[in-house]
């Protein structure tokens, strides 16, 4: 493992239209780490990972990526956007699935060659989805789906994954066998690993570092050093406690715990957080 | 049956218009953009009849005006392929404005009719050579987009991700289902078109989960559909369009039926291999 950076951001400001999103913010993850995305709704989890892969521009700043400007269609960069599954598409198999990733941006039929089904083969091997080659994806559950989607995020052998919360609508028990998953297949490839999630909790013990976003700013370091009274205090503007238990932590606010307010999910890519902050301050 | 001219220029006609269609309608379906179809020869109506007026073919009006609005819809984004009201609206307008040319026109109903339900016994050997050279143009174009257009299908955010333009992809692809409803259209009328573009996919979709299986079963069973048609209405004397979409509309339900007893056959077997396998199961 090396010590270069996997993804730098020097002074970055993110803007959505006329909403700033993330205002200077500088962090740096190493090569090979895993890193838990944390924060609340519409905080820029997603805004963020679509910087990384260049489809949002920052505004100001630079953002590097291996070593290099962040640009559109970065092959080293595996994507898992938040599961949607078009329902026409719940007819295919799996390997169609996964297979209509590889090479997919070149011209012609999709018939696929000898090293292309090897391709398709390995990463379907990576994430223990054999046996699902050949069902169709709307006779699986939601984790086979994910496994699925992570599949199709190794083609091409990534050296930086970004997974938008890969655990959204699992069961606890399903969402710690992806996430066991997502950690072997990150030792194995040694890759640098942005994980978005709800659940702090989930993620304690897995991840070796937390980036969390609030109110435009981010705070990158060890859990210990980032989930703080203090640093949450700051990205939610108003006064947290973290409380232990049992070696699980309890964000708090006003006495309730932040993680089990209700989410707002939104559909269309655009994330708007006021509401549920608004919300979180008057409980 | 094979003697007459017409029953030959119909087999002809419906041959190249049947694999356009399944295989462009394989893709329509898989988009999830089955309604944009409907809606593009809703609009083919507005140019057929205009052209008419003008005194210019009416297929050459019909291609112009749908290959306009796909490109249209395509540039306006993803969205509107699913906003059904303003699609909606739009096609009917353009069943009324349609109207409107042929009242100035002051045209036989017959006319009015075969635009609108297809009349595919009265297909001449000059229109077969315009749907050849248009379905060769369209399959050429799908074949060479095909693999990217799969991925930007199946997982638009990743493909986007990856470098590669929707709009660019929403804008080509819309303009091959424009040509392909068309052509359809001269078949079965801007009405039914639904039955030869949707009706194969679809079915396609439920028997097989494989893209290149479904994309040829797509064709073949248009293919079988348009053929039998004709025949049935050969000797039943009732019109072709109405065979088509009752083929159509049966073949999905056939469709249906076996995806579903195969379903309840897989459920079965699962529950008992995991009834073996997994021993906490069996403890329960």
């Amino acid at each position: 493992m090396t010590t270069a950076s996997a993804v730098e951001f020097n002074d970055v400001t993110l803007t959505l239209g006329d909403r700033v999103v993330l205002s200077d913010v500088g962090i740096s993850i190493s090569e090979g780490e895993f890193v838990g995305l944390l924060g609340p709704n519409g905080a820029g989890k997603t805004t963020l990972m679509r910087a990384i892969l260049g489809l949002v521009p920052p505004s100001r700043g630079t953002i590097s990526v291996l070593g290099r400007p962040a640009t559109r269609g970065n092959v080293a960069i595996g994507y898992m956007p938040q599961a949607r599954v078009a329902p026409a598409t719940m007819g295919l198999s799996g390997w169609d699935f996964v297979a209509s990733v590889v090479s997919g941006h070149r011209l012609g039929l999709p018939l696929h060659g000898k090293a292309e089904r090897a391709e398709i083969h390995r990463s379907l091997e990576m994430v223990d989805a054999n046996d699902l080659a050949h069902r169709r994806l709307g006779e699986m559950s939601g984790g086979e789906r994910q496994r699925l989607l992570l599949a199709q995020a190794l083609v091409g052998r990534p050296r930086l994954l970004l997974l938008d919360e890969p655990l959204i609508s699992l069961d606890p028990h399903r969402g710690q066998e992806i996430l066991a998953l997502v950690r072997r297949v990150q030792r194995e490839l040694g890759v640098a690993v942005l994980f978005s999630a709800h659940e702090l909790n989930q993620l304690l013990g897995v991840m070796d570092k937390v980036l969390y976003l609030g109110r435009g700013q981010a705070a990158l370091g060890a859990v210990e050093d980032v989930v703080t009274s203090p640093v949450l205090s700051r990205l939610y503007g108003s006064h947290i406690d973290v409380v232990h238990v049992n070696g699980r932590i309890f964000v708090m606010v006003g006495g309730h715990d932040i993680e089990h307010q209700p989410h707002l999910h939104d559909h269309d890519g655009s994330d708007w957080n006021t509401a549920e902050l608004e919300k979180t301050r008057h409980v | 049956m094979f003697e007459y001219d017409f029953i030959r220029h119909a087999f002809a006609a419906a041959t190249i218009v049947a694999i356009l269609a399944g295989t462009v309608g394989y893709f329509l379906v898989l988009r999830g953009q089955t309604f944009a179809g409907h809606a593009l020869a809703h609009v083919g109506f507005t140019g057929a009849t205009g052209a008419v007026l003008i005194g210019i073919p009416p297929l050459w009006g019909l291609v112009l005006m749908t290959v306009a609005a796909g490109i249209g819809m395509g540039a306006m984004g993803e969205k509107l392929a699913e906003r059904d009201v303003a699609i909606g609206l739009v096609l009917a307008l353009s069943l009324g404005l349609g109207l409107l040319f042929l009242h100035f026109f002051t045209t036989s109903a017959t006319q009015a009719t075969a635009l609108l339900f297809g009349n595919v016994l009265a297909v001449n050997m000059s229109t077969i050579w315009t749907l050849l050279a248009l379905g060769v143009v369209s399959l050429g174009m799908l074949a060479v987009i095909s693999r990217p257009l799969l991925f930007v299908s199946l997982q638009p955010e990743l493909a986007e991700a990856k470098g590669l333009s929707l709009r660019r992809y929403s804008i080509l692809f819309l303009a091959i289902v424009a040509l392909s409803t068309a052509e359809c259209a001269q078949i079965v009328g801007v009405l039914l078109v639904f039955a030869l573009m949707v009706g194969p996919a679809a079915t396609a979709l439920q028997l097989t989960s494989k893209v290149l299986t479904g994309l040829g079963l797509s064709a073949l069973i248009a293919l079988i559909e348009a053929w039998l048609g004709i025949t049935l209405a050969y000797y039943s004397d009732w019109p072709t369009s109405f065979w088509i979409t009752a083929l159509s509309a049966g073949f999905y339900l056939l469709g249906r039926l076996s995806a579903r007893s195969r379903a309840s056959f897989h459920v079965i077997h699962q529950s008992a291999a995991q009834t073996v396998l997994d021993p906490e199961v069996s403890k329960l």
